[in-house]
């Protein structure tokens, strides 16, 4: 397999950032009401992604190291503007549906972390590709998320009722709780997925994000971990021995 | 000042930031172990939230937003301008703290530098323009919705602190049931609708 095809299936299977990293999870409880949404934020990520990762790519070598979150921040937060407006002229009514989580797609920490960890040390194909599997692997995540709530919670999948009219819609699994509850039973689903897979004997994926390690953190830099105990201190070498390997 | 009771309400309890907009629910989930380190993160996120939304209301009013310059057309670099504001408070913060109030710096300096990516602070920044609130009430907006993210992740500690020896199903333990008790949490928060 080729660096370009490698980095894309790293982005949707291996380190899924929705399912495995658990990174941006603002976005991922708030705009998963129906799958619409979800593709609509996850491709919105994906366009940002894929932009700053090749303009930060590009400018590696320019950006001194000391400016260089000030920097991507800056990068980062043009590209979103650009989104911003090409929603609100084109896709109106997904404009208003997304609302405020449009411009905080700044603060996703996927986006920081793909800059800091893969765009800012590798050549500017391979980081393109990078941000297309990163930005895949989240709308994956977050169309299915919004596939389950909108289907437990209205009947419907895009808009179109699945649900037989006899069936009384949970409303619940379309307000705030309800992105919690689905949320924590697909974790719980892959935690039996690397239960299982941890008692075969197999190399089960560590897990890392704002819960569990800095290792793909966006501020890991400025953290230097000083929030994290010894057990995700642990887990965190864990995931700098498998990069280095 | 009933209006402003009546922002601070709303954006404290009814639409609590974490429980009902899911800002800020890295920290949340991260740092909600115990109930000190809890209340240390929700204490640093009052105060950078405050200050944040005072400044962000002053640029906003005299520079991006002023009919004088450039016609009030400068609203397009709204969420540039206030995410390295943001960045830079922070660390301005953290400096004059250590400088000027130690005790207060060695309880909430090791939470300031991981505020600048918590989303609630930039969330505030854009409600309150898009709100059309004046800087007295995206102040008190701010204060508000800072002091909902202090209830709810100190509640949260709190509970986190009495499960953590309970026998919860294999697959269920760390993330899972911190999820399924923020949900419980949101579901209680539905009460506080009715207040307004």
């Amino acid at each position: 397999m080729n660096r370009c095809t490698e980095r894309i299936f790293n982005g949707l299977v291996k380190e899924n950032p929705t399912f495995v990293l658990m990174l941006g999870m603002c976005p991922t409880l708030a705009v998963t009401t129906s799958a619409i949404n979800g593709i609509g934020m996850g491709l919105s990520t994906t366009a940002v992604l894929v932009m700053s990762n090749m303009l930060i790519s590009m400018l590696r070598k320019i950006i001194p190291d000391s400016v260089r979150m000030p920097a991507f921040i800056v990068v980062v937060a043009s590209f979103v503007t650009i989104v911003d407006f090409l929603l609100e002229g084109f896709v109106p009514s997904l404009y208003s549906s997304l609302g405020l989580y449009i411009p905080l797609i700044v603060v996703n920490c996927i986006i920081l972390g793909r800059a800091e960890s893969y765009a800012s040390k590798n050549p500017v194909l391979p980081s393109i590709f990078d941000g297309i599997g990163m930005g895949l692997g989240f709308t994956v995540g977050l169309t299915s998320i919004g596939i389950v709530r909108e289907l437990i919670g209205a009947g419907q999948i895009f808009g179109i009722q699945i649900m037989p009219d006899s069936y009384v819609p949970f409303t619940i699994f379309i307000l705030a709780p309800g992105a919690f509850f689905v949320l924590a039973c697909l974790v719980a689903l892959q935690n039996k997925v690397k239960n299982n897979l941890a008692k075969k004997g197999k190399e089960v994926p560590a897990q890392a994000g704002c819960g569990a390690g800095c290792a793909s953190c966006a501020s890991k830099g400025i953290c230097g971990g000083h929030l994290a105990g010894p057990e995700t201190i642990s887990k965190t070498e864990n995931n700098n021995g498998q990069e280095g390997a | 000042m009933q209006e402003l009771l009546l922002i601070a309400v709303g954006s404290a309890f009814v639409n609590n930031v974490v429980l009902s907009q899911f800002l800020g629910i890295c920290p949340f989930l991260g740092v909600s172990k115990n109930v000190k380190t809890a209340a240390g993160m929700g204490g640093a996120v009052v105060f950078v939230i405050t200050i944040a939304s005072f400044c962000t209301g002053l640029i906003y009013k005299y520079i991006l937003g002023n009919p004088n310059i450039m016609g009030g057309e400068l609203e397009y670099l709204n969420t540039i301008v206030f995410i390295l504001v943001i960045a830079a408070l922070v660390q301005f913060v953290e400096m004059f703290l250590k400088k000027a109030m130690p005790p207060l710096y060695n309880a909430l300096g090791v939470y300031l530098p991981l505020i600048t990516t918590n989303c609630a602070v930039l969330g505030v920044a854009l409600t309150n323009v898009e709100s059309g609130y004046g800087i007295l009430a995206g102040v008190v907006n701010g204060f508000a919705t800072a002091a909902g993210f202090l209830v709810s992740i100190v509640l949260m500690a709190g509970i986190r602190e009495k499960t953590e020896h309970n026998d919860v199903p294999e697959s269920f333990r760390g993330t899972p049931i911190v999820l399924v008790t923020a949900g419980l949490m949101a579901i209680a928060f539905f009460g506080f609708s009715g207040l307004i």
